[in-house]
Parts: C-alpha cells; sequence; structure tokens
C-alpha cells in the first residue's frame, strides 16, 4: 500500500506501542499492590515477549516453523552466567580476560554469540523446507541442550547460578525495578527493529517467499540468504532474551533450553496471532499466566486454558489477533492465489 | 543482430512422455513469436524451460547470446526472462501495487535493505504503477490479490512481467479462461506491447495469434512441426492436419 491510511489493524505499530505502555505501568502497581510478586511477572512477561516477537520474524513473516528459538535464548543465557561465572572465581576465560559482569558488555555479547549459533544452526536446516526445517531445527535444539547439560564446570544438569551482582556501566541493576526497565526497552527497541524490517524491501521478500516461493525465484529473488539473515536475528534476540532471563532470575539452566520450550515460543506468537508485532506480546502475557496457573492455586484452570489456547490456535489462524479483523468485518486471508 | 531468445535441440522427458522433443526455436529483437498447439502439447513445460523452472534433460537455451542453460531462475530473471504462468501465481496479501513494486525491487539488485519502508519508495512505487497501468489494472492499483477476479489476475500477471522491465517476455495464455471481452482488451494491450518487447506468446486462441505475432511455431507432442508466419501457417497441410483440422 503506497500510503499507511488503509492499513489494517494487524500489521500496525501502535498497539505494541500501547502494550508496552500499558506494561510500563507494572512497577507502580507492584508497590500500590504492596506485592513484588507483580513486576517479577511482568519482567518475565517482557522477556518472553522479546522472544516471541523475534521468533514472528521466522515463523510469521518468514513462514518457518523453528523449534530452535529455546536453544538460542539458553545460548544467550549461558553467555551471561559463564562470564559472570568466570569473573566470581578469577579464571581467565581466553588469554587473561577474566569475565564480566557488566551487561553492558555481556549483553549485545550474549546478542552476537547466539546470532551466530543461528547463523550456523539456519545455514543447515534452511535447506530443507516444511516438516524436515521443523525436524531439523528440533534436533539442533536438542544437540545445544545437551550441549549445555555436558558443561559440567558450569553447573551441568543443575544449571549455572549467578553469584556476583550484575552491574549496567558500573550500576547495580539488582534492583527490580530498575531491571524491569532495563527489559521493557529491549522489548520496545525489538518491536520497532522488527516492524522496520517487516516493512523494508528485506521483509518484502521474507513476506512475499513465505506464501509463493515460486513467484519470488520468478521475479529474480532467491530467497535462502534473506531467510538466513532473518533466522539469525530471530535466534540473537531470543538469545538477548535469554540473557536478559539469566540476568534476572540469577540462574541458567539446561530447562531453560528444552524442546518443548521452544514449542511455547511458537505457541506463544501463534496465540498473540503471526505477522504482526503486538500478537506476540499478548501471546507471552497469555503464556506467562497460564504458566502460573498450572504451578499455583489456579490448578483447575489448567486444562480450560489448555483447551481456550488450543480453539485459538486451531480456529484462528491470526491468532487473537484476528479477533480484531474479525471484529471490524474485515476479510480474513490465508491460502495463496491459485486459481 | 543476435536473437533474443535461441533454443537448440531442447528435449525433457517425463518417464515415458517426451514433453520436449528436439525444439529449435529463436525470438528477434523486438519480435512476437507465438506457440500455438494442442492441451498436453507441452507449451507450459517448454515456457518453464526457459524461464529456469524446469531443467531440461539436453539441449541449450541463450539469451542474448549467453548460453543461460545452467544458469538457475532467479539468475535469469536478472538477465531479462520474465514470464507470466498459466495459472496466476499471486501472493493473496499483497495488493497489486506491491506485487509490481515487489517485481522492480527484484530488478534493483539485493534486498539486504533493512531499514526504509518499501512502500514509500518512489523509486520502486512510479515504475509499478507504470506497469499496473500498461496492463490495465490501473483501477485496482491497491486492491489485494485475494479480491481480484480471474481476469484481473491475469492482467496482474502481466503487470508483474512487465515491472520486471524484460529483455523478453514469456507468456503462458495470458487470456485463458477470460470472457470475450476481456480477452479482446488483453488482445489491444498486447497489441500495444508489440514492437516494445521481444515476446514468445502462448495462446489458444486462433484469430488472437494470427492478427498478432510476427512469426508463429507448432508445437505438437513437444516438437515444433512448422515455423512460419501466419499465411505460411495457416496453409501448411501438415498443420492443418495435426492441429488445425481438431480445433
Ligand atoms: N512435472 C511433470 N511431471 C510429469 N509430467 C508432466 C509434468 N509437467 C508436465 N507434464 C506432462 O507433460 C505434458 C505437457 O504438459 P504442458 O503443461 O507443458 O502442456 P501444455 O501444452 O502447456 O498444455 P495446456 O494447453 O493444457 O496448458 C503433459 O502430458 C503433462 O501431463
Ligand atoms: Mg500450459
Amino acid at each position: 500500500m503506497a500510503d499507511g491510511a488503509s492499513r489494517p489493524i494487524r500489521a500496525a505499530l501502535w498497539p505494541a506501542l500501547v502494550l508496552i505502555a500499558l506494561l510500563a505501568l507494572a512497577p507502580a502497581l507492584s508497590i500500590w499492590l504492596d506485592d513484588p510478586f507483580t513486576v517479577k511477572i511482568a519482567t518475565r512477561i517482557v522477556i518472553f515477549a522479546i522472544g516471541a516477537v523475534a521468533l514472528d520474524l521466522t515463523l510469521g513473516y518468514a513462514g518457518l516453523v523453528s523449534l530452535c528459538q529455546a536453544a538460542f535464548f539458553g545460548v544467550g543465557g549461558y553467555v551471561v552466567g559463564i562470564l559472570a561465572w568466570h569473573q566470581a572465581n578469577s579464571e581467565a576465560v581466553l588469554a587473561g580476560w577474566m569475565g564480566s559482569s557488566e551487561l553492558a558488555l555481556t549483553l549485545p555479547l550474549a546478542f552476537l554469540v547466539a546470532g551466530l549459533f543461528a547463523a550456523a544452526v539456519g545455514a543447515v536446516s534452511l535447506r530443507t523446507g516444511g516438516p524436515y526445517f521443523i525436524m531439523i531445527t528440533l534436533a539442533f535444539n536438542q544437540m545445544l541442550y545437551y550441549g549445555a547439560v555436558a558443561l559440567q564446570k558450569y553447573g551441568g544438569d543443575d544449571g549455572l547460578q549467578i553469584i556476583n551482582p550484575l552491574t549496567l556501566f558500573g550500576y547495580d541493576i539488582s534492583n527490580r525495578y530498575k531491571f524491569f526497565y532495563l527489559a521493557l526497552t529491549m522489548l520496545l527497541a525489538t518491536v520497532l527493529l522488527i516492524d522496520r524490517l517487516a516493512r523494508s524491501r528485506f521483509g518484502v521478500v521474507l513476506r512475499a517467499a513465505a506464501v509463493n516461493e515460486t513467484r519470488a525465484i520468478a521475479v529474480g529473488v532467491a530467497p535462502w540468504p534473506y531467510r538466513l539473515v532473518a533466522f539469525a536475528i530471530t535466534g540473537a534476540l531470543a538469545g538477548l532474551a535469554g540473557a536478559l532471563l539469566a540476568a534476572s532470575q540469577q540462574f541458567i539452566s539446561p530447562a531453560d533450553m528444552a524442546w518443548d520450550r521452544s514449542g511455547d515460543f511458537v505457541v506463544m506468537t501463534a496465540l498473540g496471532g503471526v505477522a504482526t508485532v503486538w500478537g506476540p506480546i499478548i501471546g507471552a502475557a497469555a503464556f506467562i499466566f497460564t504458566e502460573l496457573s498450572l504451578s499455583s492455586y489456579m490448578q483447575h484452570w489448567q486444562l480450560p486454558f489448555g483447551l481456550i489456547i488450543l480453539a485459538i490456535v486451531l480456529l484462528l489462524r491470526g491468532g487473537l489477533a484476528q479477533l480484531v479483523d474479525l471484529a471490524r468485518g474485515a476479510k480474513k486471508g490465508g491460502e495463496a492465489v491459485h486459481d | 543482430m543476435t536473437d533474443v531468445l535461441e533454443v537448440r535441440n531442447l528435449y525433457k522427458r517425463y518417464g515415458g512422455l517426451v514433453a520436449t522433443n528436439g525444439v529449435n526455436l529463436s525470438v528477434r529483437p523486438g519480435e512476437m513469436h507465438a506457440i500455438i498447439g494442442p492441451n498436453g502439447a507441452g507449451k507450459t513445460t517448454l515456457i518453464s524451460q526457459l524461464q529456469g523452472m524446469v531443467r531440461p534433460d539436453a539441449g541449450e537455451i541463450f539469451i542474448d547470446g549467453v548460453n543461460v542453460t545452467a544458469t538457475p531462475a532467479h539468475q535469469r530473471a536478472g538477465l531479462g526472462v520474465a514470464r507470466s504462468f498459466q495459472i496466476a501465481s499471486l501472493i493473496p496479501d499483497f495488493s497489486v501495487l506491491d506485487h509490481a513494486a515487489f517485481a522492480v525491487q527484484a530488478q534493483l539488485g539485493h534486498s539486504f535493505r533493512f531499514w526504509r519502508r518499501a512502500d514509500r519508495e518512489e523509486i520502486l512505487l512510479a515504475p509499478a504503477r507504470e506497469a499496473v497501468e500498461a496492463a490495465g489494472l490501473g483501477a485496482r492499483m491497491h486492491s489485494p490479490a485475494r479480491d481480484l477476479s480471474h481476469g484481473e489476475r491475469r492482467q496482474l500477471e502481466l503487470a508483474i512481467a512487465l515491472a520486471q522491465r524484460p529483455k523478453i517476455l514469456l507468456l503462458d495464455e495470458p487470456m485463458a479462461g477470460m470472457g470475450k471481452q476481456d480477452g479482446q482488451r488483453m488482445t489491444q494491450r498486447l497489441a500495444d506491447l508489440k514492437g516494445r518487447y521481444s515476446m514468445l506468446l502462448i495462446e489458444h486462441d486462433m484469430a488472437a495469434v494470427f492478427s498478432l505475432a510476427d512469426r508463429l511455431s507448432v508445437l505438437v507432442s513437444g516438437a515444433i512441426i512448422k515455423t512460419g508466419t501466419a499465411d505460411e501457417i495457416r496453409n501448411d497441410p501438415q498443420v492443418r492436419a495435426a492441429y488445425l483440422g481438431h480445433g
């Protein structure tokens, strides 16, 4: 569309900004309720939302179902955890460098390392398509999971505790509220980035090839390199989210990389609505609340909640975001036009 | 002057079926060369080999004198080969203009451009609008493909091919399934494009083909049995027996 005026809500940026603004009220709510748990939950929502919005570049826009998101998430977490461990134990990581608990350094590193892992996984996985792609990314997820289990030095199966206080530009970041706003800023950055990417020429290629690869090739675009870059960006942002999780709970373990967690990310993204930047935020919130309900007094909600999620994913191919479309009487999309 | 397209001894077999059987063919600069032939003669298979989607078993294909037989399809598009699909191959969520702009974008080098909004890049939109107008779809510029009628989808196929700024247009039955009126409009459009593009046109509509084409080739069971002007084809006894007699 030449003008943004008639762009449907699904593709709009502002709902994501509204959601982020609402999330920004969580610390105030937490103080008002005198319940520190509130901001902890909000932090978790924000962190998983980063992973889910990032996954949407691959899943929603490029149309590739990856089951490796949790592994990249974990890689990022381990980068932060391992570097902090080395500093705490005064043991060189490499060439005399003693590690770091400075997030201004370790967060970008987590982003980079996870991105490199994703590029390597993507380079192999993207040679296949459809169900094979799902299976191969799943296999890589398990490989990295067992890789983490094998890290005996860093806790192996039990996970890695971060014992030294983490800093951001030298300032202690262990304060819950400060940390929440750090994570929220990262979510905002992720949303703005994915939105820009989706609308750029790069995003046009991803979206076109997701639906009709034959057409993309016919006009002169081989989608492979674009998909690889999208996959790497998605993995890098997952690494950033995982790094934030490790920092927020001062702990990272192989459990954060389990394959079903990768499935959870797909559910979060699909639940909220693929190919939107705001759907996955809602999906992440819904998921975290479900997770709570599974582990606490709301146990009798488990089945109904599961059924609701199943119904949404099965009935609304566009996720919750499609409800908005339906309410506005917009036509639903989906299948390729082949007459 | 070198031919824009030259095909030498092309063969393609599907199991026991010979879909392309020793085809020799050329399209001269600015020429409209039509291919006629009964259903299943191998017309679409031929186009797919020229575009690169289908690999021939033997033979050679030249674009502007360059051997592209081993060149992948997306690179052939970069060399100026554009094809329209007999069965429209579109992106339901993309508007008419989006499709054409995507084709323009593909011609402008790589798409590793991450920041600027593609739907506001006049460098993409201006040529895209022009191609859409040339295909007669100007009134539907912002409609998503899924809302288009059958005839409009055929027009969009043409618009995309034009937006590629091709050296050679491979058009696979651009008026297939269109009503009489739409078909006549499309014929007029192709007549307008004649001379500006080198074209290989596949078409069932005899009246349209005989009025449009500079030369025609008759394809039967994968082989070209005759190439010539409209008059030569019309009066050829072999062609009449093999094809026109049935049609
Ligand atoms: N991928 C394939 N595998 C097997 N056989 C094929 C394949 N593609 C085409 N064929 C066969 O090759 C022959 C030529 O098909 P093609 O589609 O090229 O014919 P056509 O001249 O375009 O026909 P139409 O006028 O119906 O469009 C047909 O018998 C078809 O069944
Ligand atoms: Mg055909």
